[in-house]
């Protein structure tokens, strides 16, 4: 379990709340002119990344609002926390080193060598 | 093969030699240049498309290519349900064709997978659950699948240990039983599937990690690997939880969110549970192992995440829901815990599909409840990779469903809400 920064509220429990999936993806401007392909591209397809992701969290069972978070996906490390409508902030972070890879803290996966972790 | 096969005189003839003397159950080469078909995973799924693609379509010269080892993905990490009591026509067929596979597969392979029917039951505690377990239970019958309805008092004489209590919070009022479905060792089938794969001739390539999809004029050329580059004109992907990962170095992008889905098992007791008991309102699962321990199950973590553990809140929500619905259990110790990571599709259904890239195919999406499907996900995914072609078992499984709106909504029979 891991503490979440609120940037209403400050650090709490993780368990006070709800991940609202992938941030920043803008609603279509022109709904009627869509293509089938393009509704399935906005509505289910996501980047789902091994590394830094972009997300939306509500503070449920808190103040109830909404905020983006950035977090690394292969360490669950938060690095960042900003409001709604801010761009979000150019980051550095321990990405695995080849796309699948692991790193050596934060993974629960210990399958993969010394060597090959980051 | 005689002396590969496993049986009464082999053990006897190996214990003449102290069993210092087994084969191995497969060998791990190093990967050839070029091969008909690369199979990338070597999870259940991909070790099933291996084998069947041997068996059923004649195609040897395979490569299953593992960034890790045989049987320590999902394979090795889920609670070894088995069960085919979906809700729609599409899913009861490709879940029913995978349990009929389940129950000759040890006489198959020649290895026992311990498969074992000893009924699931699915509990229902509010009156909405009620009707939507009769809904699934008169859709099972119509689509020839056995499932019973169980009262209050015949679920208590199936499972005595089950607490019946009209004062708890969830009640039992009742729930539905498949008889035929049950578990396996998880280990089991991924090595018994490597075995059979590997005397056909394929390749078991383990910790060697895909790093690339080369792709030239729209076809699939060969992979980069930590190995090396190896050319092939067809290319599976049953990488489960990174999916997404490979799908993204040939450019694709899938509608799959990966989530660590935690389970846990208790110190081993004497048989005190004999069948399986999954309760989606309450969101657990639990069943007893041959080695006495209690195997846990609890929903996924609701974030993207590749780290294979996940927050200890959701472990707590289980063993609450665990120890009321089992006052038994209150004083059991938990020995071990652990988290896999699960590539969720929005309709809780797999994609079992072609891409528009030509031989390149993707497994995927299987989500919390992959295990159950593990030999027909491989019958119908080879079919697929050697024909070009969905076999009618999978032709409703495609990528385009997601863009022509014919979802297969399966949340309500994923039997815990995840």
């Amino acid at each position: 379990m891991f503490l979440i920064n609120c940037p209403y509220c400050g650090e709490r429990d993780q368990a006070e709340f709800t991940c609202g999936g992938e941030a920043h993806i803008a609603r279509p401007k022109n709904p009627p002119e869509l293509s089938d392909e393009q509704w399935a591209e906005y509505l289910f397809l996501r980047k789902n990344e091994k590394g830094i992701h972009y997300e939306r969290w509500n503070h449920e069972y808190g103040c109830r609002q909404w905020f983006n978070l950035a977090r690394n996906t292969a360490t669950d490390e938060i690095l960042a926390a900003y409001k709604m409508g801010e761009t979000p902030p150019k980051l550095k972070a321990n990405i695995p080193a080849t796309p699948s890879g692991e790193p050596s803290i934060g993974s629960g996966n210990l399958s993969t060598s010394k060597k090959d972790r980051f | 093969m005689f002396n590969k096969k496993y049986s009464f005189l082999s053990i006897a003839r190996n214990a003449l030699s102290h069993h210092e003397n087994w084969q191995k159950t497969w060998n791990s080469p190093e990967p050839k240049k070029n091969y008909d078909a690369i199979i990338v995973g070597g999870g259940g799924h991909g070790l099933t498309t291996a084998y069947y693609l041997a068996k059923n379509h004649g195609i040897n010269n395979i490569a299953v290519i593992e960034k890790g080892w045989i049987g320590g993905g999902n394979t090795g990490r889920n609670t070894t349900i088995i069960r085919s009591n979906y809700l729609w026509d599409q899913s009861a067929a490709l879940y029913e064709h995978a349990l009929k596979l389940w129950e000759g597969m040890s006489q198959e392979l020649n290895y026992n997978v311990m498969f074992s029917q000893r009924g699931v039951l699915n509990v229902a505690h509010n009156l909405h659950d009620v009707r939507e377990l009769k809904r699934r239970w008169h859709a099972n019958r119509l689509n020839d699948i056995d499932c019973e309805w169980l009262d209050t008092k015949k679920v208590k004489e199936f499972c005595p240990i089950i607490n019946t209590s009209p004062n708890i919070r969830y009640p039992v009022l009742g729930a539905t039983l498949q008889r035929r479905a049950g578990t396996a060792r998880h280990d089991a089938v991924a090595w018994g599937y490597a075995r059979g794969a590997d005397e056909m001739g394929v390749d078991i390539i383990q910790n060697c990690e895909v790093t690339g999809i080369n792709v030239k004029n729209g076809n699939v050329t060969g992979i980069e690997t930590t190995k090396g580059t190896i050319s092939s004109n067809k290319i599976g992907i049953a990488a489960a939880g990174h999916t997404s990962v490979i799908a993204n170095m040939a450019g694709i992008k899938l509608p799959l969110e990966s989530k660590p889905l935690q389970a846990l098992v208790s110190e081993p007791v004497k048989p005190v549970i004999d069948t399986v008991v999954m309760s989606n309102t309450i969101h657990a699962y639990v069943s007893q192992s041959d080695k006495g321990e209690l195997v846990i199950g609890a929903g996924t973590d609701g974030y993207t995440s590749y780290t294979q553990r996940g927050g200890f809140n959701i472990v707590e929500d289980t063993l609450m829901a665990i120890v009321e619905l089992f006052p038994i259990f209150s004083r059991m110790k938990m020995l071990r815990h652990w988290g896999g990571i699960v590539d969720i599709c929005p309709d809780a259904s797999p994609i079992i599909s072609k891409t528009h890239i030509n031989g390149l195919y993707f497994n995927c999406g299987w989500g919390t409840g992959g295990f159950k499907a593990t030999p027909g996900s491989g019958w119908v995914f080879a079919h697929t990779i050697a024909n070009d072609q969905a076999h009618e078992l999978n032709a409703p499984f495609t990528i385009n469903r997601f863009s022509s709106g014919e979802l297969v909504d399966e949340h309500g029979a994923a039997a815990v809400a995840h």
